[in-house]
């Protein structure tokens, strides 16, 4: 009996750190909006609010993607490249489809079929990543940092090195349009959580992350295909970065050969400062949608109050690290 | 000069030495002697200041010493070489050998010349003819064992204590190895000595000090002690003879195993497993015994699958030949394997224990495609009711828990996927004797409901009174197949003391 005793004990004290925890980073969302609307009248109208959450849904689509990856103990560093693979991809699809001079070939793309040739190169170079990381062992860091620079490279090899823009009417809707009231990439990006939230806790892919994340070893030695849930996370992350390329296209009405330049150290910093892990094992998409939240607003505080951009850099750079002190701090009294 | 008195050390509620008392001789080989779990690396570790935190004194050089860590241990004059390499791969021989020790010249940089000058001192007094800075991850593991032997020497120490240290070497290095023993104890230094290998003991030890169960049993003259003398005082409790159920009746082999070898992961022309052929029957519990490093642990592994390129043989379960190339070939196979290890290989310890025990049947637990959280919880507290896991709730994290119910966790959640040939890996270790005695009838229990057993341990009694038949490994060679009746710990343990030929 004796053992059960401070088990006991220490689950009350888990639970109610656990349940601070959330409530903190909520608290430090709620005073940092306070403070930016008492300084600035510009913050809490409508279309700011509306504003933010249009910017945000990029990360968060993201984010979520790196979540997986970043549960199972792995870390994406390409999302950025191939969110600007994708979107170029869309884009020069949709602009000016595919010629092959040789055989005086013309295969011209409807939108939807520039959207699914997006996303399906960005979930083919997720599978890559998966492929590399467990056919050939390489650590996920080297394997996402190569796909990095070669995703990169052929953006500039597809755009030539310039901007693919006007694309024509319908494609801006995803990026710019409203639906009931609500604009379309909070749609997307919501979808996208909610999916994500049912995946992690309701279904058996969702579990084996965690799972492998928490004890590679124990889940390989209960069955667990460790190699294809790695690959099928990856190969997620890539679709989701695409998702966030098109979305970031068609707001712009043009496909940017720079874009999503450090857009995966945002995502990283999204799932730190929502308590997720680095080791994997422990975490959650909601937290992740906290971290999005409080750095968009953040950053949409700091442009408001005309704070120079160099200063938001070391600003941010500040709150993730005491997000994860305080992280630390947290999980060490458990 | 060096005597204990007793020492006590307990692991998170389990007794591992229990009152220990010895004197060491200088000038003299001291071999400690005992079983597996005797205890003997724990009372080396606290010699050598590697666990500071026990009952009971040690004195030394005439006055009571503590040492909080190994260094002050070695700066008092006390010296060991660990089982395990503790050795740096990517440094050099000098470098490993003056790790926190390293000579400083004037200009406060490292003086390479001097350290180099002495290490290869030192390792041509240990005969071992390669250059002092050599990188050790390529030398042979016989002539790292050497290195950790010359790192032992650096220091001038009165006491040196080697735990299995041939366990590695070639016969030749063995020699020259005790050659220094020898010019040691010329020097007066104590010697203490641990090995499994009984006539290494015969050749170099004049005292003796036996262990057993984490007690010091007798001490003595090596003079005059017999083999059979040694392994009776190891063994030394009454053999307890469990008549636990009639006699099995003979049935079709469940489980039959042809020539399972498995390469060694480095050393590709050696072999862990040499042509291993066995069988299982429905219902019968078949207990494997081995020394350490006799390849139980690899045998139970490359049945599961978990060696599929290294590893050679058939496999056949109720007559059908299955390849297994993974745990989940196994487990589709009917197989299950309760690890050695359960906090790495086991557990996922930050899940709760309702996913811990879930984590093997989850597709059964599944409906349209989502996981139904009513029937797991089902399935969980079936089993904390059946097994009688103590837990607050089924939500506790498996961290949480004491051993016991590590365990039975780890039995629940093999036992959710009904296999029909249950390999049990230690199932007792570092558990207590109540919850001990909870998991053997369970494991009879299962016998008689039809499965078949494997069970893996390293603890003779245990062995004897649970199982039907004994192999015995010993160095990867299947050295004895002994029915119940006429196995006795004499006989098994003679079988897995590896002959040196």
């Amino acid at each position: 009996m004796e053992a059960i005793i401070p088990v006991k004990n220490g689950q009350s004290v888990k639970k109610y750190s656990h349940v601070l925890v959330r409530f903190q980073s909520l608290i430090a969302l709620f005073i940092l909006c306070v403070a930016i609307s008492l300084l600035s009248d510009k913050f809490l109208t409508v279309t700011n609010t509306w504003n933010v959450m249009r910017q945000i849904s990029v990360n968060i689509c993201i984010s979520v993607g790196m979540t997986l990856v970043v549960l199972t103990a792995g870390i994406d560093l390409s999302v950025g490249s191939v969110l600007a693979l994708c979107g170029a991809i869309t884009a020069g699809l949709l602009k000016n489809g595919i010629e092959i001079p040789s055989n005086n070939l013309f295969i011209g793309f409807t939108l939807l079929g520039a959207i699914v040739a997006g996303l399906l190169i960005g979930a083919l170079l997720g599978l890559f990543n998966g492929w590399a990381i467990t056919r050939w062992k390489v650590p996920p860091f080297v394997a996402t940092l190569a796909m990095l620079t070669i995703a990169r490279g052929f953006t500039m090899l597809w755009t030539g090195g310039y901007p693919i823009s006007s694309l024509g009417s319908g494609f801006d809707y995803i990026g710019t349009g409203w639906l009931l009231g609500i604009p379309v990439p909070v749609w997307i990006s919501g979808i996208v959580v909610a999916a994500a939230i049912v995946l992690t806790k309701k279904t058996r892919l969702g579990r084996y992350v965690y799972a492998i994340g928490g004890n590679e070893q124990a889940a390989k030695l209960s069955g667990i295909r460790i190699n294809k849930i790695k690959m099928a996370v990856y190969t997620t992350a890539g679709a989701l970065a695409a998702i966030g390329g098109i979305m970031v296209t068609s707001r712009l009405d043009s496909a940017q050969p720079n874009a999503g330049i450090t857009y995966e150290l945002d995502a990283i910093a999204a799932v730190v400062i929502g308590g997720t892990s680095l080791s994997g094992g422990r975490g959650s998409i909601l937290g992740t949608v906290l971290g999005a939240v409080i750095i968009g607003v953040l950053n949409n505080g700091l442009v408001l109050l005309n704070v120079s951009p160099f200063w938001q850099q070391v600003v941010k750079g500040g709150v993730i690290l005491l997000a994860v002190i305080i992280d630390k701090a947290n999980t060490k009294t458990e | 000069m060096l005597k204990v008195e007793n020492i006590t050390k307990r692991f998170s509620g389990i007794t591992a030495l229990d009152g220990v008392c010895m004197e060491l001789h200088p000038g003299k080989v001291n071999a400690i002697i005992g079983e597996n779990g005797a205890g003997k690396s724990t009372l080396m570790k606290i010699l050598s200041g590697v666990y500071p935190d026990y009952e009971g004194t040690i004195f030394f050089k005439g006055g009571p010493v503590s040492f909080s860590n190994p260094r002050e241990a070695q700066d008092k004059g006390i010296a060991i070489i660990h089982q395990e390499l503790n050795l740096i791969p990517y440094l050099t021989i000098t470098e490993n050998i003056f790790l926190g020790r390293e000579i400083i010249n004037r200009w406060g940089l490292l003086d390479k010349r001097q350290m180099r000058q002495q290490a290869q001192a030192l390792l041509n007094r240990l005969k071992l003819a390669v250059d002092a800075n050599a990188v050790v991850a390529d030398l042979k593991v016989g002539q790292q064992q050497v290195v950790e032997i010359a790192k032992a020497l650096l220091v001038e120490s009165d006491v040196i204590i080697m735990d299995e240290p041939t366990s590695a070497i070639s016969e030749k290095e063995v020699a020259v190895l005790f050659g220094i023993i020898s010019d040691l104890k010329a020097e007066g230094k104590t010697i203490v000595y641990i090995s499994h290998k009984l006539d290494e003991l015969f050749k170099i030890a004049d005292r003796f000090i036996v262990l057993r169960d984490g007690r010091s049993i007798e001490s003595g003259d090596m003079k005059g002690m017999g083999h059979d003398a040694i392994i009776q005082k190891m063994v030394g409790r009454e053999v307890k003879v469990i008549s636990r159920r009639e006699e099995r009746k003979e049935t079709a082999p469940l489980l039959s195993a042809k020539d399972i070898s498995l390469r060694h992961p480095v050393r590709k022309d050696e072999n862990l497993l040499k042509n291993i052929s066995f069988q299982v029957a429905r219902g019968e519990i078949l207990g494997i015994f081995g020394l350490m490093g006799a390849g139980r642990t690899e045998l139970l592994e490359t049945l599961f699958g978990l060696h599929p390129k290294a590893a050679s043989g058939t496999v056949y379960m109720e007559g059908r030949k299955v390849p297994v190339q993974s745990p989940a070939d196994a487990i589709r196979a009917g197989m299950a394997l309760v690890p050695e290890d359960r906090k790495r290989h086991g557990l996922v310890l930050g899940m709760d224990v309702e996913k811990n025990i879930s984590i093997t049947t989850l597709k059964e637990l599944e409906g349209a495609g989502l996981l139904n959280q009513n029937k797991e919880k089902a399935l969980a507290d079936k089993y904390i009711r059946e097994l009688q896991i103590k837990t607050p709730s089924c939500k506790q994290a498996a961290r949480n828990l004491s051993g016991g119910n590590q365990q039975k966790i780890v039995l629940a959640k093999w036992l959710a996927t009904k296999p029909r040939l249950l390999m049990l890996d230690e199932p007792t270790r570092g558990i207590d004797i109540h919850a001990k005695n909870e998991i053997y009838k369970l494991i009879l229990q299962l016998a008689e409901a039809g499965l078949g057993i494997i069970m893996v341990s390293s603890e003779l009694p245990e062995i004897l009174a649970v199982s039907d038949r004994v192999l015995v490994l010993a160095e990867g060679v299947l050295t004895a197949e002994i029915p119940i009746r006429l196995a006795t710990e004499d006989t098994v343990l003679k079988a897995a003391i590896p002959k040196t030929s």
